[in-house]
C-alpha cells in the first residue's frame, strides 16, 4: 500500500466510529490540555525572570553576607557573649526576617577582608535607609520604602533614565505605584520633578532632603521600592547617622561587591568559593533569583505529573478502542489479507490510526490551550498581575507546542501497537470462515 | 491449454490437537488447468473450504504441498505468497464482505491499492470493470446501499480488478435467491469462456456444479472421483436465457 493511501485509510478507518473516536480523543485532549498550559506557564513566568535578572543588570555584582551562623544547629544552649562583635543598629534591618533570626551583621574588618578577596575590585557596605516619608509640591506626605541595593543595578524603567553612578545631584528612581499618590499624571509627568524625603536622625530630629526624580520603574518581583542614587544614599546616611554615640556604631547586614565584568562563570565560582572559606556568602542577582525559579519549576513538573497520568490514562481509551474496533473489522482485516495485504501493513494501518487519534487530541487540546490561555493571561495581567508590568503568565512557545504534540501521538502510536499487533497477526481464513 | 496452474500433491490438513484432533484432509492430490472449470462438492463438513483455502495459499497444509504453476507454495516467502494472492487469484465467498461505509469503487480498487497502483489509473481500471458488469452508475453509492445482487456482482467486479488468473468461489449463490445466483452465475462462466479465467467453485448446488468442466467429489477429507483431466465441455442451457447479459468491453 502507499503511504498517501496508508494514511488516508488509517484516518478515515478512525473516523467511521464517530462516537468512539471522539470520546478517546476527549481523554487525551484533558492531557495535552493540560501539558500545554503548564508550559505554557512555565515559559511565561521563565521568560519573565529573565527579564528582570537583564533588566536588573547588574551581573558583576555580589551580594555578601556572613554566613548564617553554622554551628546555631549543632551548639547546646545559647551562644557564648561576645563583646567585640557588631550589631545592626536602628532595631535590625527591614524589621528582620521573621522569629528574631537576624543574620550576623558585617564588621568594618569584614569589608576588608572581602575587598582583599582576589576578583573583587570594590565592595559598599549595604545601609538600610528609613525615611519617613516622601512628599512632592507641597502635598499629602507618604512612606517611602527603599531598595537598598538599587544603586549598583539598573531597573526596567517605564520613563525617564537611570541613576547616574556620579551624579552630584540627589537622584531618586520611582516605583510606578507612587505616580498618583504625589499627584503626577503619567510616568514621563512625573521625570525631572522635585520631591521633598523626610528622614530622622539619631536623636529623633526630622529632616528634610530635596531630590530630583530621575526615572519611573515598572513594578518588579522585588516590590514597589524606590531607588536612590549614590548622592543621596550618602546623604541620607549621613543625617540617620547624626548624634549616634560612636560606641553603637552599626554593623552591616550586607555589602555588595563587584568584580570584573568580563570574569566567567568559573572566575565568579572561584570568587564565591574563596569568600565562603572566610565564612561569607556570595550571591549573584542571578543565584538569588534562581532559587526563585527552582520553586516554580518545581511546581510546574508537579502539574505536569498530573498531565502525564491523564495522557496514559487516556492510552488505555486508545487500547480499548482500537481493540474494539479490530474485533469489529475482523472479517474486512481476513479479506485485505486474502486480497495479499502484508501483516505489516496491517500493523501500520492500525498503529497509525492511534497516532492520529493522539493528533487529533493533542492538536485540539494545545489550540483551546493556546486560546483560553492567551485570554486569561491577558485578563490576568490587566486586573490581579498588573502590578507585575510585562508579566505575561502563560507564553506559547511554537517549539514546545509542537513538542507536546509529538509526544501525545507518540504515546498514543505505542498504545496503538498492542491492538495492532493483535490485527496484523489475524488469521485471514478465521474471518472468512462464516459460522 | 493443458498447463497445470494449480496442484495438490496429496495434502494433509489437521484441526485442534490432542483428543479434539480432527483430520479435515486426508491426503488430497488434485491438478487444476488454466483455463478450466473446476466445482468441489460434497456434504457440509466434508473439508470443500478447507481444500479450496489451502489452494489458494490462505493456509498451508500439515502435510503434501501445493504448488501454483509448478512452484511449491511453502518454498516461497510471506511477501511472495502475498504477492501471489495479490496478482493471480480473485476470490467470491458467499458472504460479501464489502466494506459497508465506503463507496462501491473503492470497494472495488482495494487490491489495486494493496498492490501499490497509483490512484489515477486505480479510477480507470475500477470504473472499467464497473461498467463490465453494469455497475458504473453505482461507483459512488455506499456499499451497503446495494441490494444482495448488485454486492456480488460488486464483489465479483473486486475479484476481477487485479486481472486474476484464477478465481476462487465458496458458495457464490448461497446467499441469492435463484434468479440472481443464476446470472451471477452467468458472469463467471463467461469470465471463463471469453478472458481464460480459471474458476476454482465451491458448491452444494448440483446445478451449478454440472455447469463446471468436472466436478471434484469429496467425502471425509478424501476425493472419491477426480476424473483424470478436463471432461468435455458441459452443453450449458443456462447460457441461451442469460438475463441482462454481460457485456463485453
Ligand atoms: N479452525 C477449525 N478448527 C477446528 N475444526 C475446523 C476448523 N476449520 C474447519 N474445521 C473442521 O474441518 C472440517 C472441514 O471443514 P470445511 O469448512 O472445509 O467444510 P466444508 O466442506 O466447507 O463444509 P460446508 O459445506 O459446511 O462449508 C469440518 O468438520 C470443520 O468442523
Ligand atoms: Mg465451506
Amino acid at each position: 500500500m502507499r503511504l498517501v493511501d496508508l494514511l488516508r485509510t488509517a484516518i478515515s478507518n478512525s473516523l467511521r466510529s464517530k462516537l468512539r473516536t471522539s470520546l478517546t480523543v476527549i481523554a487525551i485532549f484533558v492531557g495535552a490540555f493540560t501539558l500545554t498550559m503548564t508550559s505554557a506557564i512555565g515559559t511565561g513566568i521563565t521568560s519573565y525572570i529573565g527579564n528582570q535578572v537583564a533588566s536588573f543588570g547588574a551581573s558583576d555584582v555580589l551580594t555578601v553576607t556572613r554566613t548564617a551562623d553554622d554551628q546555631l544547629a549543632s551548639r547546646d544552649g545559647p551562644a557564648p557573649y561576645d563583646p567585640d562583635a557588631p550589631t545592626l543598629g536602628g532595631g535590625g534591618f527591614g524589621g528582620g526576617g521573621g522569629g528574631g533570626f537576624a543574620p550576623t551583621p558585617l564588621s568594618d574588618a569584614d569589608l576588608g577582608t572581602i575587598a582583599a578577596t582576589p576578583g573583587i575590585l570594590t565592595v559598599d557596605p549595604i545601609v538600610p535607609i528609613m525615611p519617613s516619608y516622601i512628599q512632592h509640591a507641597g502635598g499629602e506626605r507618604f512612606e517611602l520604602s527603599v531598595n537598598a541595593t538599587a544603586a549598583l543595578g539598573r531597573v526596567d524603567l517605564a520613563a525617564g533614565s537611570q541613576l547616574s553612578t556620579d551624579g552630584t545631584r540627589n537622584e531618586i528612581v520611582l516605583p510606578t505605584s507612587y505616580l498618583d499618590a504625589l499627584g503626577f499624571e503619567n510616568a514621563e509627568a512625573a521625570v525631572g520633578q522635585g520631591v521633598i524625603i523626610g528622614i530622622t536622625d539619631y536623636l529623633g530630629v526630622m529632616h528634610e532632603v530635596e531630590a530630583v526624580i530621575v526615572g519611573v520603574q515598572n513594578e518588579s518581583l522585588f516590590g514597589s521600592t524606590a531607588a536612590l542614587g549614590r548622592q543621596l544614599t550618602d546623604e541620607l546616611v549621613a543625617i540617620a547617622d547624626t548624634g549616634r554615640p560612636e560606641s553603637l556604631r552599626q554593623g552591616y547586614f550586607a555589602a555588595t561587591a563587584t568584580f570584573d565584568p568580563d570574569a566567567g562563570a568559573e572566575e565568579v565560582t572561584a570568587i564565591k568559593a574563596h569568600l565562603a572559606d572566610q565564612g561569607f556568602t556570595a550571591q549573584t542577582v542571578a543565584d538569588q533569583i534562581g532559587i526563585l525559579q527552582t520553586v516554580i519549576d518545581g511546581v510546574i513538573l508537579i502539574f505536569n505529573g498530573f498531565a502525564v497520568i491523564a495522557l496514559l490514562a487516556a492510552s488505555f481509551g486508545i487500547v480499548n478502542t482500537l481493540l474494539m474496533s479490530v474485533q469489529e473489522r475482523t472479517r474486512e482485516i481476513g479479506l485485505m489479507k486474502a486480497m495479499g495485504m502484508s501483516g505489516r501493513t496491517v500493523f501500520a494501518l492500525f498503529s497509525v490510526e492511534a497516532a492520529f487519534i493522539g493528533f487529533l487530541g493533542s492538536a485540539i487540546g494545545a489550540l483551546v490551550a493556546i486560546m483560553i490561555g492567551t485570554l486569561i493571561s491577558g485578563i490576568l495581567a490587566d486586573t490581579v498581575l498588573s502590578g507585575l508590568e510585562g508579566l505575561q503568565v502563560m507564553q506559547f512557545a511554537p517549539a514546545s507546542v509542537a513538542t507536546i504534540i509529538l509526544i501525545v501521538m507518540a504515546i498514543a502510536f505505542f498504545a496503538g501497537t498492542l491492538p495492532a499487533r493483535r490485527a496484523s497477526r489475524q488469521d485471514p481464513i478465521d474471518a472468512l470462515r462464516y459460522e | 491449454m493443458t498447463d497445470t496452474i494449480l496442484e495438490a500433491r496429496d495434502i494433509h490438513k489437521s484441526y485442534g490437537r490432542g483428543p479434539a484432533r480432527f483430520e479435515a484432509l486426508t491426503g488430497v492430490s488434485l491438478r487444476v488447468e488454466a483455463g478450466e472449470s473446476v466445482a468441489i462438492v460434497g456434504k457440509s463438513g466434508s473439508g470443500k473450504s478447507t481444500l479450496m483455502h489451502l489452494l489458494a495459499l490462505l493456509d498451508s497444509p500439515d502435510q503434501g504441498a501445493v504448488a501454483i504453476e509448478g512452484k511449491v507454495a511453502g518454498e516461497l516467502s510471506v511477501r511472495q505468497v502475498d504477492r501471489l494472492r495479490n496478482t493471480m487469484f480473485g476470490f467470491v465467498f458467499q458472504q460479501f464482505f464489502l466494506i459497508p461505509s465506503a463507496s462501491v469503487l473503492d470497494n472495488v480498487i482495494l487490491p489495486l491499492k494493496i498492490a501499490r497502483v497509483a490512484p489515477r489509473e486505480r479510477h480507470e481500471r475500477g470504473m472499467a470493470v464497473l461498467r463490465q458488469l453494469e455497475l458504473d452508475d453505482k461507483a459512488a453509492n455506499k456499499a451497503v446501499n446495494l441490494s444482495g445482487g448488485q454486492k456480488q456482482r460488486v464483489v465479483i467486479a473486486r475479484a476481477l480488478i487485479n486481472e486474476p488468473r484464477v478465481i476462487f468461489a465458496d458458495e457464490p449463490t448461497g446467499n441469492l435467491d435463484t434468479a440472481t445466483g443464476r446470472l451471477v452465475e452467468d458472469i463467471l462462466f463467461r469470465l471463463n469462456r471469453e478472458q481464460g479465467i480459471t474458476l476454482v467453485i465451491v458448491t452444494h448446488d448440483t446445478d451449478l456444479a454440472a455447469r463446471c468442466d468436472r466436478q471434484v467429489i469429496i467425502r471425509d477429507g478424501t476425493l472419491v472421483a477426480a476424473p483424470e483431466g478436463p471432461l468435455p465441455p458441459v452443453v450449458d442451457p443456462a447460457a441461451a436465457h442469460a438475463g441482462p447479459a454481460v457485456t463485453h468491453a
